[in-house]
């Protein structure tokens, strides 16, 4: 919930080198983007509040803060940011390079191909599939296809929560959410039960959210 | 509605005060810890057998239950006081219930104070037995949250009375608000929960703050494997917290409390219970409390387990009835907290000394510990020392005074190796350590934090590899999952160390786990996967050698994991007509040479149980384990073949 503006107060804080006049209580990421600063970002929706900040794909240094998410991190006076900073730039390519660890990459029959923000976001950031990890142990998971419109591709799924975002502020029905914890952590419907027998109105605001192809429209999409 | 006032607390109180102290001084009272730790170890037996014991004599004895006395390893423990025998009240423990008989018998009908089961006396010296204030243990233990715990009853209130309970909040409340969080921040209280954040700074910001309601809760969460202060706490002196917690609200001018803990804790949970309806009943909670114009009233909440839920915003979504999973801060809780309005989290322990600091002083309390962290700390001592069990400690007191002087030492004439202090996701320092003062700021430096007071001692016969592995392990099922760093990077992290300790891996990936810790520890969403990387970061940065000997040569030090050993039977140990090993190996992996009588383990069979290294007589200690596997090789040659 924001904090009720009186007034559209502004600040002035510098990203790479750049004087930039941001709106209080404005997140670092939305204010780079409007100046055309690039970061790199996955999770973000700039109306969720409070930010989603599950990718760390987001990270910058703040000088006498260190590093944060840009997607998390208001604005202030004075604030100094870098986005290319040796940290910043580092941890934003392990969390690409965990992501791409633990994502099956079947590009090739993949419904999302040529639209998958995930891999191209991964190509813009040069990061490819690390040759040194271990390879996550996942069991495949059964693809729903129970319902009238959307195919939901449980092994394709990031975990960025943009889709649980949308549907809760949205649309206000809840036909899935994230169950368990730690590694095990997974979207998945009501007591596993298929989309198709859930709430599930089909508007398909979360496959137009989904980074990838956990979430599709029938069909191509 | 129930409605006292102050004027018949007070007398509650003295007549609480008188009954009590006939009890102390002229009563012959039996007292047995049953908190959850008592009854492990079977107190609830020997309880039962008292009753039985006394009933059946006739004896006129007050059979007291009474929380945790700190010394665990000596549960169940029995307090006698037998006026009569003019002793002072001894102290007995392990007491089972065999031993009831004997006790029953000896210093509660008679006069014989059975001293070859005490631990020690209580007042002054009796021949032969310790004089339990004089303990190394004591001069360093300074008690001022468990002062109560193990002495009074925690389903009585009269006894919490009685011992001056509730005095504190009468006076608290004719002050003014800003006042109490002045004596808080004038104590330099700084929260037990883990981070030492400093409770008045805290408390202010959410004083300010114009929304209201506001909410207090009290986090008992406690997840740390092997931590069991905030347990103990509840367990044994549930009013000193919940006395904490109307102050607090007092002071922020919260009108609602809650106590989160886990649904693993029943007996925490059954107590806090009567406790809170006996503050009610007396009116030091709910309306109009103590015939002022406050009301607070305070909820109990259980959690399902989840160590995740320890974290202050998982918390509150958890009461709030979402998912347990933390947010990012800020907005801290105390602006926008449980239900959107300002509150302050606290943990058991800092609840308990904010009753301690208004009842004595900030300016007293100050003067406790270091200058930066005040007052003292509650560690469960627990591992490879010989007296596990609770303790308290001014903070700055070093790890060698707690570990030797508190906890006895090593057993078994071991080698002391490291210490585990912060719980799961703090760190492991090592010998160079142990003369570091215990307090935030140091413990920090050293790489490892305070975390909420979980302290396991490990020996010569731990390996730190591993031990980097099982944190690890539990940090990757019960981190929150919803950071990419926390979710997957802990797991990779895992995945790499479950193959070091197969003798898997290269030095590359030494490297890999080194530079995915320090990403982890700085890229997590949460503090929780921050500190994830924590046990790895330590033991890297004081055992490294242990590493390097796992990933290097393959060999284990502590000749702890399974698939770096092999077991051997040293020939010249070896008694050769004696078949324990032989026949009590599961595999029949032991054969006897027909003409030596030699044992040798057939490694191809072998599943290293270890059966044969236990039941190898101890005159003998023939069977060896040897790392790395291929060692067992030349030691055959070395020995003839
Ligand atoms: C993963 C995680 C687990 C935590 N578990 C606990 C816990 O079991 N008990 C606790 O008091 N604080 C725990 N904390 C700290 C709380 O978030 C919070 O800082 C604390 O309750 C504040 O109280 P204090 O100021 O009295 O320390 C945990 C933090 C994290 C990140
Ligand atoms: S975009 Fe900021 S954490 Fe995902």
């Amino acid at each position: 919930m924001a904090e009720p503006v009186t007034e559209k107060a502004t600040v002035e804080l510098t990203i790479d080198g750049k004087r930039v006049r941001a709106e209080q209580g404005e997140k670092i990421l939305w204010a780079a983007l409007a100046e055309g600063i690039a970061i790199p970002h996955l999770c973000a929706i700039k109306e969720a509040e409070p930010p989603l900040g599950t990718c760390r794909l987001c990270l910058v240094e703040v000088e006498g803060q260190g590093v944060v998410a840009s997607c998390v991190e208001s604005v202030r006076e004075g604030m100094v940011v870098h986005t290319d900073g040796e940290r910043a730039v580092a941890l934003r390519r392990r969390a690409m390079e965990l992501l791409l660890a633990d994502h099956p990459l079947e590009c090739k029959d993949c419904p999302k191909k040529g639209k998958c923000d995930f891999l191209q976001l991964s190509i813009a950031m040069k990061v490819k599939r690390p040759k040194n990890y271990r390879p996550f142990p996942r069991e495949e998971l059964p693809v729903d296809a129970s319902h009238p419109r959307i195919i939901f591709d449980p092994n394709k799924c990031i975990r960025c929560g943009r889709c649980v975002w949308v549907c809760k502020e949205r649309v206000g029905e809840v036909p899935f959410d994230f169950i368990q914890k730690g590694y095990e952590m997974r979207l998945t419907t009501f007591m596993d039960k298929p989309l198709g027998e859930s709430d599930c109105t089909g508007c398909g605001e979360c496959v137009e959210v989904c980074p990838v192809a956990a979430l599709c429209f029938k069909e191509g999409g | 509605m129930k409605k006292q006032v102050k004027g018949n607390l007070n007398d509650l109180r003295q007549g609480a005060h008188n009954t009590w102290e006939e009890l102390e001084t002229s009563a012959l009272t039996v007292r047995i810890g049953t908190p959850t730790c008592g009854r492990a170890a079977g107190s609830l037996d020997t309880l039962q057998t008292f009753r039985e014991r006394i009933a059946k004599e006739g004896a006129e004895a007050h059979l007291i239950e009474v929380g945790c006395m700190g010394l665990c390893f000596a549960e169940p423990l029995v307090m006698i006081n037998n006026p009569e025998s003019g002793l002072p009240p001894i102290l007995y423990g392990p007491i089972t219930y065999e031993h009831v008989q004997r006790l029953v018998e000896g210093f509660v009908l008679g006069d014989d104070p059975c001293l070859e089961l005490a631990l020690g006396t209580v007042e002054f010296k009796e021949d032969g037995t310790p004089y339990i204030p004089e303990m190394p243990r004591f001069e360093i233990e300074e008690r001022l949250i468990l002062r109560n715990c193990g002495y009074i009853d925690p389903l009585n209130i009269e006894h919490y009375l009685a011992r001056g309970g509730y005095l504190t909040l009468q006076q608290v409340l004719q002050t003014e608000p800003e006042k109490v969080v002045s004596e808080v921040e004038q104590a330099r209280l700084r929260g037990r929960g883990g981070a030492g954040f400093p409770t008045a700074t805290k408390w202010k910001l959410c004083r300010q703050m114009e929304k209201e309601p506001k909410y207090i809760i009290c986090n008992a969460d406690e997840g740390d494997p092997g931590a069991f202060m905030d347990r103990v706490v509840l367990e044994s002196d549930p009013h000193s917290v919940i006395e904490g917690m109307v102050i607090a609200a007092h002071a922020i001018g919260a009108s609602r409390g809650f106590v989160y803990t886990r649904a693993e804790y029943p007996l925490v949970m059954e107590r806090l219970k009567v406790a809170l309806a006996q503050a009610r009943e007396i009116g030091v909670l709910g309306d109009a409390i103590l015939g002022s114009g406050f009301n607070f009233d305070i909820e109990l909440v259980g959690g399902a387990g989840a160590f995740a839920c320890g974290e202050e915003t998982a918390m509150i979504a958890s009461i709030e009835g979402q998912r347990g999973m933390p947010r990012p801060r800020p907005p801290y809780p105390a602006v926008y907290g449980l239900f959107g309005e300002p509150t302050v989290v606290d943990n058991v322990k800092t609840f308990a000394l904010v009753q301690r600091i208004l009842e004595q002083g900030g300016e007293w309390f100050s003067r406790i510990g270091t200058p930066n962290s005040t007052g003292t700390a509650v560690f469960a001592l627990a591992g490879r020392v010989e007296q596990i069990g609770l303790v308290e400690v001014p903070m700055g007191t070093t790890l060698r005074e707690v570990i030797y002087d508190v906890g006895g030492g090593i057993p078994e004439g071991r080698q002391f190796k490291a210490v585990q202090i912060g719980g799961p996701a703090g760190g492991c320092l090592s010998e160079s350590s142990l003369d570091l003062p215990v307090d935030y700021d140091s413990l920090k430096e050293a790489g490892a934090i305070m975390g909420s007071g979980g302290m396991v001692v490990l020996d010569e016969s731990n390996c730190m590899v591993e031990t980097a592995r099982f944190f690890v392990d539990f940090l990757a099922r019960e981190c929150c999952g919803k950071c990419t760093m926390g979710r997957l990077g802990v797991k990779q992290m895992l995945l790499i160390l479950a193959d070091f300790v197969k003798g898997e891996g290269d030095e590359e990936d030494l490297d890999l786990l080194e530079k995915l810790a320090e990403d982890i520890g700085q890229g997590c969403l949460c503090h929780l996967g921050g500190s994830a990387a924590n046990p790895v970061l330590t033991t890297l940065r004081y055992f490294r050698d242990e590493y390097e000997a796992h990933v290097k040569e393959k060999r284990c030090p502590a000749l702890v994991c399974k698939e770096l050993i092999t077991y051997y039977v040293v020939p010249e140990k070896c008694e050769r007509a004696c078949d324990h090993c032989v026949l009590t190996c599961p595999t029949e992996a032991i054969v006897t040479d027909e003409r030596t009588r030699l044992k040798k383990v057939l490694q191809d069979k072998c599943v290293k149980c270890g059966t044969c290294l236990d039941v190898c007589p101890p005159e003998y200690s023939a069977v060896i384990k040897v790392s790395p596997p291929e060692k067992v090789k030349e030691l055959e040659e070395a020995a003839g073949g």
